[in-house]
């Protein structure tokens, strides 16, 4: 019995909703059934009773003068040639002399005149009693081992009772005319099941699919960040709609946690990368001041023949690219409170410009900026410089590149700078390593740039983010404004 | 069932007026009675259950051609028993009527003998007590004793006083021969009874019993003749004594010379007789012999 319950609501509904019209149907129509043949039991008693009033009327004069033949084509009257199809039907119509016996029948082969009571049978005995105790007319008797229903009467001429009437009605009528309303019965039955299941199938189905959708993606909501429900799946305000778009709620909390994990997990990277190459670099830039000033010293001397000289040259570079090297790994933010101005903005366009023009690339220049702003000029040029330069290189050749700057939404407390390019749009697993240091896939490039401009902005508690858009490259940067930033930050 | 009076004082005045317009002329003729009607009034025929006389198509027809023959207009009037026919023509409401022999013979001073019909060729019937056809152990009159028993009508021959006098014959008293008996007031409803098992058995006019055989088979054929009766004279046609004896000679005219036409051949055939003789008081001895022996006449 548990499979039942444990069937799916798209077959659960349809089964337990089509269970549920066909018991109400059965009990709907043995209800009314049970009432037609109680009906009909009363409409065969009130069209009998009728019936022997009329005749028990009319058949008084003929048994008052003994008159068998007109009697008995009083009696014979209500009698069709054929046997009695309906209910209603009289079978046989009886006139009973004072002494019970047969004065006249409808039908003298069964119930011959002059016969008494017990040559005709059980039936007509119990009559009989009951007809000398009677004071109730009609008199009515239905004896449970018997097929056939008895109605009787009084004849009464003035006030001398001059015998009774019976009428004999045949149950074995009721019953097939019973079965036949039961069978139409079932028949209305089945064509109301016909029109109805289709009709709840549908519905049911209809309510259970959505449901049975939101079932299968909360079963994978642990494994999988949900995708947002289609919006036509289930587009009602009722309990079931409230469901859906409490699911829709959480999916999208749940995927805004995940996106914000994926982000701490990316910023504590960068912070643990930050912190060790911070950590090298002081390591190796103590030793190497002083190897540089052994260096400078040694090529002080003046006896030193020109291969030596050659060779201190060659390990000077070394040591130069090496402190370059480290000090771009080193970034400082620690600045003169400079604020951000027209001019610094000018400057940036005019020291790309070379490169935008080496490259053919057009360049939209779009900012909005009052005439000074309280932000770090110098670090701003910076990731200006940085971004622009970077997208300069990655847009195709002759392609596009664009700046906008300025206060989004017009909120008062942020600078927001978008630079975008045209050029290969970036995978996952770049989106995912861009900001850490030598992750460049570029040729000639070092791939320190946005490293040194995460550290910038990161310090400055600013936030940068790098993602495809309309075909485009687009790396946002927003920084916080306000009091002109004096920290010192350093890695 | 009573005549009706109102109907019956435009007759009287008619009869007044031509009386007093009959004896103005003085005319003198031998015919003329309180019934003159040499001026072509409605003659008034009565029709007992003596015969088929629920065939109202065949009587409309008959009554027609009756009319067209006679040129005068007439009037077929039915009663249910032989009683009423009697009464009527005793209360002079009927000029003709065809009726039983024995009440023919119970209204000798009444009525004249006009004509009698031909059964078979001949102007006599019998008597038949029927049984049903499967009731097998009814052979005779004796094995009907105690029964229930269908009559046609008290005034009828055959069908009540031809079977009580065999009864007697039979050395029984035919009041209590039976366990009961009841009428039916027609020969063809004394068939019925038989057949639907009512009767065990019925005395019926042996014209009108072979008659259904071929008009209702299906009733007919349903009961058996279990005894014969001996001839006795058909019921006859007759006329009151008080109808003008033109009228009469005109009546009796018609129907002997009925079978001479084609129309009237066709309807006796329909009637399952031959035609009409003038018949004699002779026929209904036997008749006259039961009532005698029965202490009627």
């Amino acid at each position: 019995m548990r499979w039942l319950f444990n069937l799916s609501f798209r077959r659960k509904i349809p089964l337990w909703t089509s269970f549920l019209i066909s018991l109400s149907i059965f009990v709907v129509g043995a209800a009314l059934m049970t009432r037609a043949y109680e009906d009909m039991k009363r409409a065969v008693v009130i069209s009998a009773s009728n019936l022997g009033h009329t005749l028990a009327n009319t058949v008084a004069p003929a048994l008052l003068h003994d008159d068998v033949w007109r009697a008995f084509e009083i009696v014979r009257s209500p009698i069709g040639g054929e046997p009695a199809q309906t209910p209603v039907q009289v079978d046989a119509v009886v006139v009973l002399a004072r002494d019970h016996t047969v004065f006249v029948s409808s039908d003298p082969d069964t119930l011959p005149t002059l016969a008494e009571p017990p040559a005709l049978g059980v039936d007509w005995v119990r009559l009989s009693t009951r007809l000398g105790a009677e004071s109730n007319w009609p008199l009515v008797l239905e004896p449970d081992d018997s097929d056939y229903l008895y109605l009787a009467l009084p004849i009464i001429d003035r006030d001398a009772q001059l015998g009774h009437l019976v009428l004999r009605y045949s149950k074995s009528v009721f019953h097939p005319w019973f079965i036949d309303s039961l069978w139409h019965g079932v028949e209305i039955g089945l064509l109301v099941l016909a029109v109805l299941i289709p009709i709840n199938w549908y519905w049911g189905r209809r309510m259970a699919t959505p449901l049975v959708d939101l079932a299968q993606r909360m079963g994978t909501i642990l494994e999988t960040v949900p995708a947002p429900l289609p919006p036509d799946l289930y587009p009602y305000e009722d309990e079931l709609g409230q469901l859906f778009q409490a699911y829709d709620r959480m999916a999208l909390a749940l995927r805004d946690k995940a996106a914000l994990e994926n982000e701490m997990v990316k910023s504590e990277r960068l912070a643990a990368i930050g912190q060790l190459t911070a950590g090298i670099a002081h390591e190796i830039n103590n030793p190497l001041a002083g190897l540089i000033t052994v260096v400078d010293t040694l090529k002080l001397q003046r006896d030193l023949d020109p291969r030596t000289l050659r060779q201190l040259e060659l390990i000077d570079r070394g040591l130069m690219q090496i402190r370059d090297t480290v000090a771009a790994l080193l970034v400082q933010t620690r600045v003169q409170a400079r604020p951000l101005n027209q001019h610094d903005l000018e400057d940036v366009h005019t020291l790309i410009q070379t490169q935008v023009s080496k490259r053919r690339v057009r360049l939209e220049w779009s900012a909005a900026m009052p005439a000074e702003l309280p932000a770090p000029a110098s670090l701003v040029r910076q990731i200006l410089i940085n971004l622009l330069l970077n997208a300069v290189q990655a847009a195709a050749e002759g392609g596009r590149v664009s700046l906008w700057l300025g206060r989004k939404d017009g909120a008062e407390s942020s600078l927001s700078m978008v630079v975008r390019n045209d050029g290969t749009l970036l995978g996952d697993e770049q989106l995912a390593h861009l900001f850490e240091p030598f992750a460049s896939t570029r040729a000639g490039g070092h791939g320190l740039g946005l490293w040194v401009t995460y550290q910038i902005v990161t310090q400055l508690e600013g936030r940068i983010s790098a993602r495809n858009i309309d075909g485009q490259v687009e790396f946002l940067v927003n920084l916080p404004l306000g009091e002109m930033p004096c920290s010192t930050a350093s890695a | 069932m009573t005549p009706s009076i109102p109907n019956s004082l435009p007759n009287r005045n008619r009869r007044k007026w031509l009386i007093n317009s009959a004896c103005l002329a003085t005319t003198g003729l031998i015919g003329l009675t309180r019934k003159a009607s040499a001026t072509g009034g409605k003659l008034r025929v009565g029709m007992t259950p003596a015969f088929l006389h629920d065939q109202h198509r065949l009587l409309d027809e008959w009554r027609e051609f009756m009319a067209a023959s006679l040129q005068r207009p007439i009037e077929f009037v039915f009663r249910d028993s032989y009683r009423e026919t009697m009464d009527l023509l005793r209360l002079e409401k009927l000029d003709f009527a065809w009726i039983c022999d024995y009440p023919y013979l119970h209204l000798k001073q009444e009525v004249r003998l006009l004509a009698v019909p031909l059964y078979q060729e001949r102007p006599y019937y019998r008597s038949y007590l029927i049984v049903r056809k499967d009731n097998t152990q009814f052979k005779s009159m004796a094995d009907l004793s105690g029964s229930v028993f269908a009559y046609a009508d008290p005034y009828s021959n055959t069908g009540y006083l031809a079977p009580r006098y065999h009864i007697r014959n039979l050395g029984h008293d035919p009041a209590s021969f039976f366990r009961k008996t009841f009428f039916t007031w027609s020969h063809r409803k004394v068939v019925e009874a038989v057949a639907s098992g009512l009767a065990q058995g019925g005395a019926v006019d042996s014209y009108i019993r072979d008659t259904l055989v071929h008009v209702e088979p299906e009733l007919a054929l349903r009961t058996r003749v279990i005894w014969r009766s001996p001839e006795y004279g058909f019921p006859p046609f007759v006329s009151h004594r008080s109808v003008a004896a033109s009228d009469f000679q005109l009546m009796q005219k018609h129907l002997l010379e009925m079978s001479a036409t084609e129309k009237g051949r066709s309807l006796l055939t329909r009637l399952n007789l031959d035609g009409f003789t003038i018949g004699n008081q002779s026929l209904y001895e036997g008749v006259a012999r039961m009532m005698r022996a029965f202490g009627e006449a």
